[in-house]
């Protein structure tokens, strides 16, 4: 079941088209990439799916249901670009915010200090955020995002300005919130904690959809018939020997092995390839290339701005 | 508790708590009680002590002719030249020297006061009025006319110009224009200083916000209309409570320190709440030495200032201080969204400051001619009414043309935050991109 469908949403700005009929359908208990270049329309769809901004045409539903102000507490939204007020003190602003999502106050206060607890940080609660260092205000602002339990959840590059040992450990909370079942839209840049985390995409660029749905599903249909090959022997012999329908694609040298990537063209098969390069060189290793969530992303971007 | 509620309560708790805001509200009353209550002191503990005066007059007219009085004494010295005396008066126990030329007759500069100390000015006109009379006295009695002092009696007249006003019911109101010129631009001065100071205030709080970055995360819980009216709100109930914070301890810090230093002044309640109203009556009324005449004067204008209604002066200045406010604070919001810091907001600044200032100048031709017409529009456009009408309040306005001017101002206010909300809501999430008039006109017509 889909929790969140969002259909053919459409705003324009003054200049731009920012969405171009953009439809995403985010199933229940996923962890949902966002992808796409700078500038492609991931944070007009992010501000879209909070209600900060209202879209021009098309229609949005959360539980079947559309989206109304109601919604506001089922959504938590981390922003790529976060601030806190510099003046005011950790625990009151994390109350302060809290309550805008419609916590009590006795709730609010109840959660915030597990939570305090739990990222070792109860000493902070009456300083002021000028005088946390970044990490530790990226902390609260995850803290204040989570603390109203929100089954839909909107992390805009979360992991930036996080050292490595803080996003070991925001990747954790993630999980872990998914697997308590939250749902989580991931936007980022970053393509390889998109392979690690996401298990579903949609990948946009000039407000438009270029590919949507399970990452394995996509990463199975840009397979492009690329293979590995490991050998021992003259990488010259074997140059020689690939004809018309063969492309080399890359050369890995190491001590006594090789390894190239071969494409295939002209609908060859494997098989053919194999059977060609057999009685030239020693062959140790033969497998199909994926391609990477980068190799697909850098593809489909340029196809689409050729077109 | 409503999220606007919410927004209000941040605002109004941030800012009160801060280090200036209670700055301001413990020396901002000192500072008002210190401008009514130290000239009158030092007027009084000035002329409390005795004054010893050594008089050398050359030209031998003068003996007895200065009256002494409590506390100023007066020392005729035969046979004493100046030069004698001047340089060591001190040691006979004189407050200073009084020299009285012989050609004082002729030469109105002839008389020469020497002291080490500035003597009030009314030690030094009661030396002068003295000296004038004596010499007018003088000269009269040289035509020799007969019963001269009869005359000199039945000729000495003195006019105080009282004015009346009348008022539509045909009551006559005693009145006092200078006076009620002090209140009028105290009032629409207050105003100015309070819709620039506390406007601005928004403006720097949006601009914060959207600096910070907090704005997004803030975006997610609230429309963007509620932020910019819980933030226009609690920054009012700031300045509110500013005002009513100076009002209660100006009052509290006159009383307290008028009934310890001139305990002889026995006001009534009402009088105390306006004396403290009007500083410049405090050093009137304290003067030493207050003739008959002067006490009737000082009389008439405690009994103007009762006719000055109060509590329409009060009631009108917070309409027009709120009225005002919101309606500068709309446009200041606007500006801290459209801009991304607080450099960028002077030339958007240009509308908000130049009516304000008109006003201003306005204010002052309106406290001399409360009835003209240039004083009438202004007091009606709502850009400047809030300045200006409250300087004409105090002289009595038409009640309609007080209610047309607040129609307008709360029309126009309602208007202007609609706009305001329009530029704000496309501001807020904008960052990176120099703004100008045209492409702020495109966001009131487009959003």
């Amino acid at each position: 079941m889909d929790i969140f469908i969002a259909e053919e949403i459409v705003k324009r700005f003054i200049h731009t088209t920012a969405l171009d009929r953009v439809s995403v359908s985010i199933p229940k208990g996923s962890i949902y990439g966002l992808l796409g270049p700078n500038g492609a329309g991931k944070t007009t769809l992010i501000r879209i799916i909070n209600q900060i901004t209202a879209p021009d045409e098309g229609s949005l539903y959360l539980n079947g249901e559309r989206l109304n102000p109601d919604h506001i507490r089922n959504i938590g939204y981390l922003p790529e670009e976060r601030g806190l007020y510099k003046k005011m003190k950790v625990g009151e602003q994390a109350l302060y915010l809290a309550r805008l999502k419609g916590l009590s106050k006795t709730d609010a206060l109840e959660r915030l200090k597990t939570w305090f607890e739990k990222f070792d940080m109860t000493d902070w609660w009456n300083r002021k955020v000028e005088e946390l260092s970044k990490g530790m205000q990226q902390k609260v602002q995850f803290i204040v995002t989570v603390l109203h339990e929100p089954e839909l959840l909107i992390f805009d590059e979360p992991f930036s300005g996080f050292d490595p040992i803080n996003t070991d450990m925001l990747r954790k909370e993630i999980l872990s919130l998914q697997e308590k079942g939250s749902t989580i839209i991931f936007s980022t840049h970053n393509m390889s904690s998109v392979e690690e985390l996401c298990d579903h995409i949609t990948l946009i660029d000039k407000g438009k959809t270029l590919i949507e749905g399970p990452i394995d599903r996509i990463r199975e249909h840009y397979r492009c018939d690329t293979y590995e090959v490991g050998f021992q022997g003259e990488p010259e012999r074997l140059k020689s020997a690939l004809n018309k329908h063969y492309e080399l694609v890359d050369t890995f040298r190491e001590k006594d092995l090789t390894r190239v990537r071969i494409r295939l063209l002209h609908h060859t098969s494997d098989n053919e390839l194999l059977s060609l390069l057999l009685p030239v060189v020693h062959i140790v290793s033969f497998n199909e290339v994926f391609p990477s969530m980068n190799d697909i992303f850098i593809r489909v971007v340029k196809e689409n701005k050729g077109s | 508790m409503s999220k606007v509620g919410l927004i209000i309560k941040r605002e109004y708790i941030t800012r009160v708590r801060k280090r200036s805001f209670i700055i301001m509200s413990v020396l901002g009353p000192i500072i008002f009680a210190a401008f009514m209550v130290i000239p009158a002191w030092m007027a009084m503990s000035e002329d409390q002590e005795v004054k010893k005066i050594a008089i050398v007059d050359s030209s031998s007219l003068f003996m007895n002719v200065i009256p002494e009085t409590e506390y100023l004494k007066f020392d005729y010295l035969f046979n004493t030249r100046l030069n004698d005396i001047k340089d060591n008066f001190k040691e006979g126990g004189y407050y200073g020297v009084l020299y009285i030329s012989h050609i004082v007759a002729y030469e109105p500069n002839s008389v020469i006061f020497y002291s080490d100390k500035q003597p009030s000015l009314a030690t030094k006109m009661h030396i002068s009025k003295a000296i004038e009379e004596y010499i007018r006295n003088q000269k009269l009695k040289a035509y020799e006319i007969e019963d001269l002092d009869a005359i000199l009696k039945s000729v000495k007249t003195r006019i105080n110009v009282r004015t009346i006003k009348l008022t539509d019911a045909g009551k006559e109101k005693e009145s006092n224009t200078g006076l009620v010129m002090i209140v009028g631009y105290a009032g629409g001065f207050l105003i100015y200083i309070f819709i620039f100071f506390f406007g601005a205030q928004v403006m720097r709080g949006v601009i914060e916000e959207k600096v910070n970055r907090i704005i997004e995360i803030v975006m997610s819980s609230v429309k963007p209309f509620e932020l910019m009216m819980g933030k226009i709100i609690g920054i009012a109930m700031v300045g509110l409570s500013q005002f009513l914070i100076w009002m209660i301890s100006t009052f509290l810090l006159v009383s307290i320190a008028s009934t310890l230093l001139f305990p002889e002044l026995s006001m009534s309640p009402t009088e105390r709440v306006v004396s403290h109203d009007i500083m410049s009556t405090v050093p009137v009324q304290t003067q030493p030495e207050v003739s008959s005449e002067e006490m009737a004067e000082i009389m008439s204008v405690f009994s103007n200032l009762k006719n000055i209604n109060f509590g329409v002066m009060l009631g009108s200045f917070l309409f027009y201080f709120l009225g005002g406010y919101l309606l500068y604070a709309a446009m200041f919001a606007s500006i801290g969204a459209a801009v991304d810091n607080e450099t960028d907001t002077q030339q958007f600044m240009l509308p908000v400051t130049i009516p304000l200032i008109l006003a201003l100048f306005v204010l002052i031709s309106a406290i001399n001619n409360p009835d003209s017409s240039l004083a009438f529009w202004f007091s009606i456009i709502p850009f400047t009414s809030p300045v200006v009408m409250m300087a004409r309040i105090p002289f009595g306005v038409p009640f309609w043309e007080v209610l047309l001017s607040m129609t307008l101002l709360i029309i126009t206010f309602l208007g202007m935050t609609w706009i305001a909300a329009k530029v704000y809501r496309t501001g807020i999430l904008m960052y990176g991109k120099k703004v100008n008039y045209r492409e702020i006109w495109k966001w009131i017509r487009y959003s």
